[in-house]
């Protein structure tokens, strides 16, 4: 297992050419190779890379995944969306941490493993799941949670376990123009090379593709404002940091259909004059990693990458992978930036947008995996075919993510303008009284809205689609959420970094059943300064659930009220415990009634 | 002819590139701020600045002024949540004015005295954090901090030494300091860096010369922060 | 001519210093013109030991232990309009200092090495009231009408908050009887 020792900073840092905007990867690399970030790691890298150690620290302090203290051999997290907690997770993860007597977030007494919790990982449709030293094993049951703890205990390195507790089937259910049909690599760039850049920004712009990120923003406005901007560098970022709870629809895009992503990236390339582009995977996609580099290397062997791309005399493009570690904020684009240029992935101040300065301050087109998906197949078939799929507005088709309550979760890819209750129907969701669309930060809509449409003007959607049945509590859904958004805030600005968690905590305390009115008018308070007063869209959609399950769902929040006029902020009576033991004291006055 | 913009009503000249703080200010125009400082670049990270610019909310500190733009700031809804955002502030933080020495000078407490706060609201965090003395001349005392990050660019932009940075994120963020020790004397901070001085809460205050002007003589004791913005700084103006 | 109906207030200190009382004090010869319009139950002054109704509760300090909970209980349920007054019933104040320093560690200096104790024992007498883990604001525990900050609140600030409740105005403070401090 590895050692302090075996950790080869300076390899690893001219690697990653002794550049300070590779420090997420190289820190990475770090904490892979060390198990951890120690503290001298940090003076090391300081020193390797000509920066101040604080900056070295801000960042490995920053991200999720990287830890100063050890987490033993093998770190298991489980992934804790909601999705993962209504197929068994909490009951799954106490069953194994009592198979290997050990306790959650505490490095086991041999120092062999450490059980913890991580926000979720990609794999709704086959919850619960988890990481294993950063490698996913999906739906986990007794058995082979049986079999994880044998490895462990037998000290088994991971590279020799075996394969199949690793394996991720894409479940997609309902192809379409994107998942069903054959793409032949470079055939959306020989089309491209034909038609110039200026055509086929103009069959984009035909195509109206607009962002499948969740904002909508039409993708030929973005590379036609990219491409005229003025810069040392042009650069083309694919956002493949797909952190909402409840979305996995890029990961079988990266796991299946890779081709046609990278494709989509050297059209983008070609159209805006950029020379390198950047795939940034989220962390929890560490298992896509060996095999997407090897579809980059296929490529530069057919000639799709490197210098004189398709024989093009000067069209030079490459494209590199820079894994996250455990942000969800840095799927938002210029915190995704900021983590690509070795900093914590904090949004920065907008204007100036990526387009004009993104990477290292240069225009730099960020779309989603899916959209440079769609960019390739527009490049290849053209602008009227894609415009004549969905709805007006919103054209095209939309990979949909379905998750929870329903007989077949998996990818299903409709026309833009399906209903949620086409969509329940075909994945066999019979008993459906709620549907959380597009994760935390989307909408929640209730067995009333069923009709409503996947669309940029009905429900806007990134593609995720978590089913509720009549039995699942609203009130744990939203509360799941809230703790989601707490856990992931970046903390740089005050509404979000305090809000987040003041709502956390209000939700708590209606869950342990010391809720009023009071606070569910506080909560009301917080909801509306995170939405006026917050950074970026993190902090504005933070308190979407609990605003529409209390407005959709009231039952599920009156029956928990205590009381309708007030509740002390904290446990009285339990607040007296630890001096009750110290005492030794137990008489009535050493309680005090919660009532 | 100057370019101009209307805030609250009033014709607010500004050169082009000017943010609406600054135009603001040097119409001599206050808008509540605690992250924002003119010797400094624009954070936008504190919101108290927010003002509605032509119906859309966003920071004044960060958003470019421009011709004919509408901007309201003194309204009741904005001071209000201006208020809320002071309140969790004060709950995030230990900030127990009676025992510090910045009181009075403190412009935390003096934006809550100007949007009138009464009470700091939200139910307390109470976090355990880290005071460190261990420097001769300086004291760090994070129960007061509220990562306003001035003192991380003075002393990267003006002092060039990379002293602090924020460290974790979320609720969980922090000052920290450029040393494997974590301690402030094991840093190249000095009492004459302008990073020293910066703080405008009592984060980071100079030692021995603690209530050299007494409680109730300070200038947030009689002036409105609107008056006089910076402790120990004229006004920004413009001739 | 009878005499006009006289507020009945009622005050008293939890985890505090009796400082925010002596500023009520301090407001001096207008302590004359206060007894003609506002009669005094449970408060030190009186030494009352429990209120009645009330037309105003003052509370001082904040909730450090489990008496204090009983305290602030009879005046939340016998006060109309209930009063936090300074820093410590407002944000917990300076005996909240020690929110971040654990129960066991405060027992042990206090009982067992503290300056010139020999044979300590922590006692365990029920008279004694029970510390909580934290010590809290008094609106963390119950609901607060008015918040008059201070430290202690300035005897004008008292006299103002007063006389303005007492004429049915929403209490307004100026800017320099305004501090926490």
């Amino acid at each position: 297992m590895p050692e302090q020792d075996v950790c080869d900073l300076p390899g690893i840092v001219a690697r990653w050419q002794h550049d300070p905007a590779n420090l997420v990867q190289i820190l990475r690399e770090v904490q892979e190779s060390c198990g951890t970030i120690p503290s001298d790691a940090l003076d090391r890298l300081a020193q390797l890379l000509g920066v101040p150690r604080v900056r070295i620290e801000s960042t490995a302090s920053f991200y999720a995944f990287f830890h100063a203290e050890s987490h033993g051999a093998y770190e298991i997290l489980f992934s804790d969306n909601i999705v993962d907690r209504m197929a068994g997770k909490e009951a799954l993860k106490q069953y194994f941490c009592e198979r290997l007597w050990l306790e959650p977030r505490k490095l086991s007494e041999d120092g062999l493993v450490y059980v913890d919790d991580t926000a979720d990982i990609g794999l709704a449709d086959q919850a619960p799941a988890l990481l294993v030293n950063g490698y996913a094993i999906p739906s986990l049951d007794k058995a082979r949670l049986d079999l994880v703890a044998e490895l462990i205990r037998a000290r088994k390195p991971l590279a020799d376990w075996p394969p199949m507790l690793f394996e991720i089937p894409d479940n997609v259910r309902k192809p379409g123009p994107l998942m069903g049909e054959a793409f032949a690599p470079g055939a959306a760039l020989k089309a491209t090379l034909a038609r110039g850049a200026d055509a086929t920004l103009a069959e984009l712009d035909a195509a109206n593709l607009r962002g499948r990120g969740g904002a909508g923003f039409k993708t030929a406005t973005k590379w036609a404002s990219c491409r005229k901007a003025e810069g040392e560098a042009h650069y083309v970022v694919c956002n493949a940091d797909e952190g909402e709870p409840g979305t996995f629809k890029d990961r079988v895009l990266l796991a299946s259909h890779a081709d046609l992503v990278f494709e989509g990236m050297t059209v983008c390339a070609r159209a805006i004059g950029a020379r390198r582009g950047f795939l940034y995977l989220r962390g929890e996609y560490r298992n896509l990693h060996e095999k997407l580099k090897s579809v980059l290397a296929a490529r530069r062997e057919q000639g799709l990458l490197g210098r004189n791309i398709l024989g093009e005399d000067g069209f030079d493009f490459d494209i590199e992978i820079h894994l996250g570690a455990g942000a969800y904020i840095c799927g938002e684009e210029s915190a995704l930036i900021e983590s690509l240029e070795g900093k914590p992935g904090k949004p920065r101040n907008r204007p100036p947008f990526p387009d004009r300065r993104g990477y290292r301050d240069q225009p730099t087109v960020v779309n989603n995996v899916e959209t440079f998906a769609c960019a390739a197949k527009i490049a290849e078939k053209g602008g009227a075919w894609f415009a004549a799929l969905g709805t007006p507005q919103s054209a095209g088709t939309k990979l949909v993510s379905v998750s929870g309550d329903c007989k077949r979760p998996g990818v299903y890819e409709y026309p833009f303008g399906a209903s949620v209750r086409q969509i329940l129907i075909d994945c066999g969701a019979e008993d459906a009284h709620a549907v959380q669309v597009s994760g935390p930060s989307g909408t929640c809509i209730s067995f009333r809205e069923f009709d409503r449409r996947i669309a940029f003007e009905d429900l806007a959607t990134a593609g995720a689609f978590m089913v509720f049945s009549r039995e699942r509590d609203m009130f744990e859904v939203a509360r799941n959420f809230t703790h989601f958004f707490a856990h992931e805030s970046c903390g740089f600005c005050t509404p979000c970094r305090v809000g987040t968690s003041l709502l956390k905590n209000t939700m708590d305390k209606l869950a342990a059943g010391k809720g009023s009115a009071y606070d569910m008018h506080e909560m009301k308070h917080i909801m509306h300064i995170l939405r006026s007063m917050a950074h970026c869209g993190l902090g504005h959609t933070a308190a979407n659930p609990v605003v529409q399950t209390m407005e959709k769902f009231p039952d599920a929040y009156e029956r928990r009220l205590k009381r309708l006029d007030f509740e002390p902020a904290f446990d009285l009576d339990g607040a007296l415990q630890t001096a009750r033991l110290i005492t030794g004291r137990d008489d009535a006055w050493a309680h005090l009634a919660n009532e | 002819m100057a370019k101009t913009f209307i805030l609250d009503g009033k014709t607010i000249p500004f050169e082009e590139g000017e943010t609406i703080m600054e135009a603001a200010a040097a119409a001599g125009v206050y808008i509540p701020h605690l992250c924002h400082h003119p010797e400094f670049k624009p954070h936008g990270s504190c919101k108290l600045c927010t003002v509605s610019i032509g119906g859309r909310l966003g920071a004044a500190c960060t958003n470019k002024a421009a011709e004919g733009m509408k901007v309201e700031s003194e309204t009741e809804a904005l001071n209000g949540d201006r208020r809320a955002l002071v309140q969790m502030l004060f709950v995030e933080g230990n900030h127990v004015c009676p025992s510090c020495e910045k009181s009075g000078n403190c412009q935390l407490q003096a934006a809550a005295y100007h949007l009138g706060m009464l009470t700091p609201h939200f139910t307390h965090f109470y976090p355990a954090r880290d005071v460190d003395a261990s420097h001769p001349d300086v004291l760090l005392e994070r129960n007061r901090c509220i990562l306003c990050e001035l003192c991380v660019r003075a002393s990267r932009d003006v002092d060039g030494k990379h002293v602090f940075g924020i460290g974790g994120r979320g609720i969980r963020a922090r000052l920290i300091v450029n040393a494997a020790s974590g301690r402030l004397a094991d840093t190249s901070l000095s009492v004459t860096d302008r990073a020293a001085e910066v703080c405008p809460t009592g984060a980071i205050v100079r030692k021995r010369h603690g209530f050299t002007i007494p409680i109730g003589k300070r200038l947030y004791d009689h002036h409105d922060i609107a008056e006089a913005p910076v402790a120990g700084m004229e006004r920004p103006g413009r001739d | 001519m009878t005499e006009p109906k006289k507020l009945k207030v009622a005050t008293c200190s939890l985890a505090g210093c009796f400082g925010c009382h002596m500023s009520l004090l301090d407001i001096d010869e207008k302590l004359f013109e206060l007894v003609k319009v506002v009669e005094f139950d449970r408060s030190p002054i009186t030494d009352i030991k429990h209120c009645g109704p009330c037309d105003i509760g003052i509370v001082e300090g904040g909730v450090c232990n489990a008496e204090n909970v009983h305290v602030l209980k009879e005046f939340r349920k016998n006060c109309r309009v209930l009063v936090a007054t300074g820093a410590c019933a407002i944000t917990g104040g300076i005996p909240a200092w020690r929110n971040n320093v654990d129960l066991w560690d405060c027992f042990q200096e206090v009982y067992h090495y503290g300056i010139g104790l020999e044979n300590g024992q922590i006692p365990n007498d029920p008279e004694l009231p029970l510390p909580f883990d934290k010590v809290h604001p008094i609106g963390e525990v119950v609901r607060v009408d008015h918040f008059l900050p201070g430290c202690p609140p300035p005897a004008d600030a008292i006299w103002k908050f007063l006389t303005d409740l007492a004429a049915g105005r929403e209490p307004k403070l100026e800017y320099e009887m305004l501090h926490y401090d």
